[in-house]
């Protein structure tokens, strides 16, 4: 039995312990906002937060998060899933939108590192998700406004 | 237009099936603000596109597939204008599958071609108007006043002189008695409200905090989870199958050979692709058991050196060239594209005794419903087909032989249970249904004053279209349509020209990808005129502006990106301009891109101006999404697209050797919409075409070395 948290809740899972966290997310807990794109690590689709570091799920075996509390697309903290969104709104960002959970996995970590980030910092945190629909220039911009935003209230 | 009042409720009874009764516990698309609706006791349901309830709720019933291009809040928007409802009321509810949903255009439920909006434009508008029309005849016999003192605005219908008003909802039950009008008035477009302007997407809120719907994502009760192990050479047929060893994987529960492969079923994907891997397949490769890209292009060029069909001749290209002061030769080269969409294929798929239903994220409803009809012994209206989100699609998600939707029919009738089939990353790169691959051979001339004198344009590529469904539209004197478009019909007032095309043997299944033959074929066409202009010393936007003198809107997006890039002045060094224009989809499209080379060859995007008119526009937000959109996905192709084969088999399978553009390498695109109160053109497909060219030609602007080959090899350019 492998033992971690997932947005806050203790969950517990009997399964073979080579088995992605992404499809533990999915098929076990049915958590479907983490999204399979490749199963190599190679477009980021499948983003989550370990201990708050960004992970690719698909290539995570679950034996490898056992004690660790993870956060997926449905738990992100509104401190800093609600300026991010409210960006992602503002400028329009998804097309498709089935990269936009790793997408914005991948810009909290960044966010939560790095309150204002240049682009160079975006195009190093972000370089690892893909989007086919090309909305990687929205998602600059919406990444901006979200740091301006709350850096903004702490002010 | 004559308004058919038919109420969606019947479209449902005939598409609905008796029996299964299945509790989902998912909800298929429902996106936008208003969740009201739910609670709503009566509903006004005037036609198949609009419903309104009683708690002022406005649902729009929305027929073509949302793949990222913007259709549920575009086509949303057309309706909501005309029916002058509350747009913070209204939600987006995906169509069953029926006639009333036919693409007005195809005949079929199908979303593709660029004809979503284009399509709906006066059939939505009509829809609006008619509902608008008896929300306002309800409450004026309610008033006991003319219906002409009435008019709606905001969800509300007001009487003008004495200032009463009623809600939408508060009228459903009166406005569910008053008869179709046979006529409607439509708003005058000076008074377009949400027409015109940019407006928010409803689909985005569900896309940020994961409980939007893709295929991928639907679970029904029971369901297991399938892969399918296909042939490792597409035509390739199974001689044996061991499942010993992936039966005794932990999870599998069956393993069964269909029509396409031999399917490992399991409680969840993980164990059934365990289960696949562990599979003991003998195959017999068959006749591609050989096909290798080198010596395919061979046979490309011997095809080549033949005449091919004539597929446009004007004038005399023979005589021109013979008599021309300099002639170009040069031949261009494309390879097979994956599609790709971020989603991989997917569906899931309830046989039943009498019924079939199925989810699944497609472009293609009705040939879909007819095609699992037919895999699971049943007749058409017993097959239920519920549309979810589409993760991506660029044509792959519109397949003539529904393949992906079979699959998944055949497996759930075979274990007696619902199924989701799941496509791998590298199931999806190696399983065929490229972009075709392409060689055209040109030759062109130049008279002794620089202009073009003569052009000939033999294209060899294969095709999808003959022998199959749409053949008989799409076929023309043996020659492929949509293997040449972009090329025959290319306007430049050349006055000889001569295309030809040879269909290169089939095999390899090839489909529409995202601009089609305009994909390859815009490529050659922009990049060799560009060439004949660079050899008579001229300025390629000239060139273009003289050939295109009689082509107003090809004028006028050229005009329009050359301005705002700057062309013509100065860059910093090391950066150069290309330009391109192309038409396609009945829009019309102009790129100017800005490059760099590093030493290694490297090609770096700086900036793509895009420039468009479509004619009459719905949302300016989502034109500029799509122009993004295509310069990411054509960049892509230019840079990095490239399917290959060895004996037999894919050389690629994933993201590490089927590489796209990534954040890092993203221009700055910008889109300027010419205004234009033309005919309507589409925006999912026309700026894809320019984009390689205009890379391409201002590669050679700075480098001397011309591309006609993609992707681009940075070997070429390096140094």
């Amino acid at each position: 039995m492998i033992r971690f948290k997932v947005n806050k809740e203790e969950q517990e899972v009997t399964i073979s312990p080579d088995t992605p966290l992404l499809w533990v997310l999915r098929d076990t807990f049915g958590m479907n906002g983490t999204k399979f794109g490749c199963g190599q690590s190679l477009c980021g689709a499948c983003t989550v937060h370990v201990d708050g570091k960004a992970v690719r799920s698909c290539v995570t075996p679950v034996s490898d998060v056992a004690g660790t509390a993870i956060t997926t697309i449905e738990g992100l903290d509104p401190k800093l899933g609600g300026p991010l969104k409210d960006a992602w709104i503002a400028e329009d960002v998804p097309q498709c939108g089935y990269c936009q959970s790793g997408q914005i996995m991948a810009a909290a970590a960044l966010l939560r590192e790095n309150a204002s980030p240049s682009d160079a910092d975006i195009d190093e945190a972000m370089t690892g998700i893909i989007c086919r629909c090309g909305t990687y220039q929205r998602i600059r911009r919406a990444i901006h406004r979200a740091a301006k935003a709350t850096s903004e209230v702490a002010k | 237009m004559k308004i058919v009042n038919l109420s969606r409720r019947d479209f449902l009874k005939t598409g609905t099936i008796a029996g299964g009764g299945l509790l989902l516990g998912i909800q298929i698309p429902r996106l936008g603000a208003s969740e009201t609706g739910v609670t709503s006791d009566k509903t006004f349901e005037p036609n198949a596109f609009v419903r309104i309830g009683s708690d002022d709720s406005v649902t729009l019933i929305i027929n073509h597939s949302e793949m990222g291009q913007g259709v549920y809040t575009s086509l949303a928007m057309i309706l909501a204008e005309e029916l002058e409802c509350d747009w913070k009321r209204v939600r987006v509810e995906a169509s069953p599958v029926a006639p009333a949903y036919n693409n007005t255009l195809f005949g079929i439920q199908m979303t593709g071609g660029s004809t979503s909006v284009k399509s709906e434009w006066d059939r939505l508008r009509n829809m609006g108007a008619a509902a608008r029309t008896m929300l306002v005849t309800a409450a004026a016999a309610d008033w006991s006043v003319a219906a002409e003192e009435c008019h709606a605005t905001n969800g509300v219908v007001i009487h003008s002189t004495s200032g009463r008003h009623a809600t939408f909802g508060s009228l459903v039950e009166k406005a569910a008695a008053v008869e179709a009008p046979e006529t409607v008035t439509l708003k005058d477009p000076a008074k377009f409200r949400l027409i015109g302007k940019a407006t928010r997407r409803l689909d985005t809120p569900s896309k940020l905090d994961g409980s939007a719907v893709f295929g991928i994502d639907v679970r029904v009760p029971g369901m297991l989870v399938a892969v399918v192990a296909r042939p490792p050479v597409f035509g390739a047929k199974l001689k044996s199958v061991d499942s010993k060893k992936s039966k005794a994987i932990p999870g599998v529960r069956h393993v069964v050979e269909i029509g396409r492969g031999v399917a490992v079923v399991a409680d969840g994907f993980w164990q059934a692709e365990k289960g696949r891997q562990a599979l003991e397949l003998v195959w017999d490769e068959g006749a591609l058991a050989d096909l290798d890209s080198v010596k395919e292009g061979v046979m490309f060029a011997e095809l080549a050196d033949k005449p091919g069909l004539v597929a446009r001749n004007i004038g005399d290209s023979d005589a021109a060239l013979a008599g021309a002061k300099q002639t170009l030769a040069a031949d261009y080269e494309v390879p097979y594209l994956a599609h790709a969409p971020m989603e991989p294929l997917n569906c899931v798929a309830d046989v039943r005794k009498d019924s079939c239903e199925v989810w699944v994220g497609t472009q293609s409803q009705t040939l879909d419903v007819m095609a699992a009809a037919r895999a699971a012994g049943l007749a058409p209206a017993q097959v239920k087909l519920h549309t979810t989100l589409l993760g991506g699609a660029f044509g792959r998600r519109a397949v003539l032989d529904s393949h992906f939707v079979v699959e998944a029919v055949e497996i759930s009738k075979a274990v007696k249970a619902p199924v989701k089939v799941i496509w791998t990353r590298e199931d999806d790169i190696t399983g065929g249904f490229y972009r075709p691959r392409y060689l055209h051979r040109l030759r062109g001339g130049l008279d002794a004053e620089g202009k073009i004198a003569g052009w000939q344009q033999r294209i060899v590529s294969q095709s999808f279209i003959i022998g199959g469904p749409f053949a008989s539209m799409l076929v023309k004197d043996g020659v492929d349509e949509l293997a040449i478009e972009g090329a025959s019909d290319a306007v430049y007032a050349i006055a000889d020209r001569r295309v030809e095309w040879h269909q290169a043997p089939n095999g390899v299944p090839t489909l529409w990808w995202r601009s089609v033959g305009h994909s390859a074929n815009a490529f050659v066409v922009e990049s060799f005129l560009d060439e004949l202009a660079h050899a008579a010393g001229r300025d390629p936007l000239e060139v273009r502006r003289e050939l295109l003198k009689d082509q107003p809107r090809h004028l006028r997006v050229l005009d329009r990106a050359a301005k705002e890039a700057g062309w013509g002045k100065p860059l910093p060094e090391g950066r150069a301009r290309g330009i391109a224009v192309h038409a396609s989809f009945g829009s019309y499209v102009a790129q100017v891109a800005e490059v760099s080379v590093s030493k290694r060859g490297e090609v770096r995007v700086h900036r793509v101006v895009c420039a468009i008119d479509c004619g009459p526009i719905v949302n300016p937000d989502t034109i500029a999404a799509q122009m993004e959109g295509s310069v990411v996905f054509a960049l892509s192709a230019a840079l990095y697209g490239e399917i290959t084969f060895e004996k037999g088999r894919v050389q690629q399978s994933n993201f590490h050797d089927y590489p796209v553009l990534r954040f890092d390498e993203m221009p700055l695109v910008e889109t300027h919409i010419v205004q234009s109160s033309d005919s309507m053109g589409g925006v999912g497909e026309p700026a894809v075409p320019p984009v390689a060219p205009a890379v391409t030609n201002a590669i050679f602007a700075l480098t001397g070395q011309r591309i006609r080959r993609l992707p681009i090899d940075p070997k070429q350019l390096a140094g």
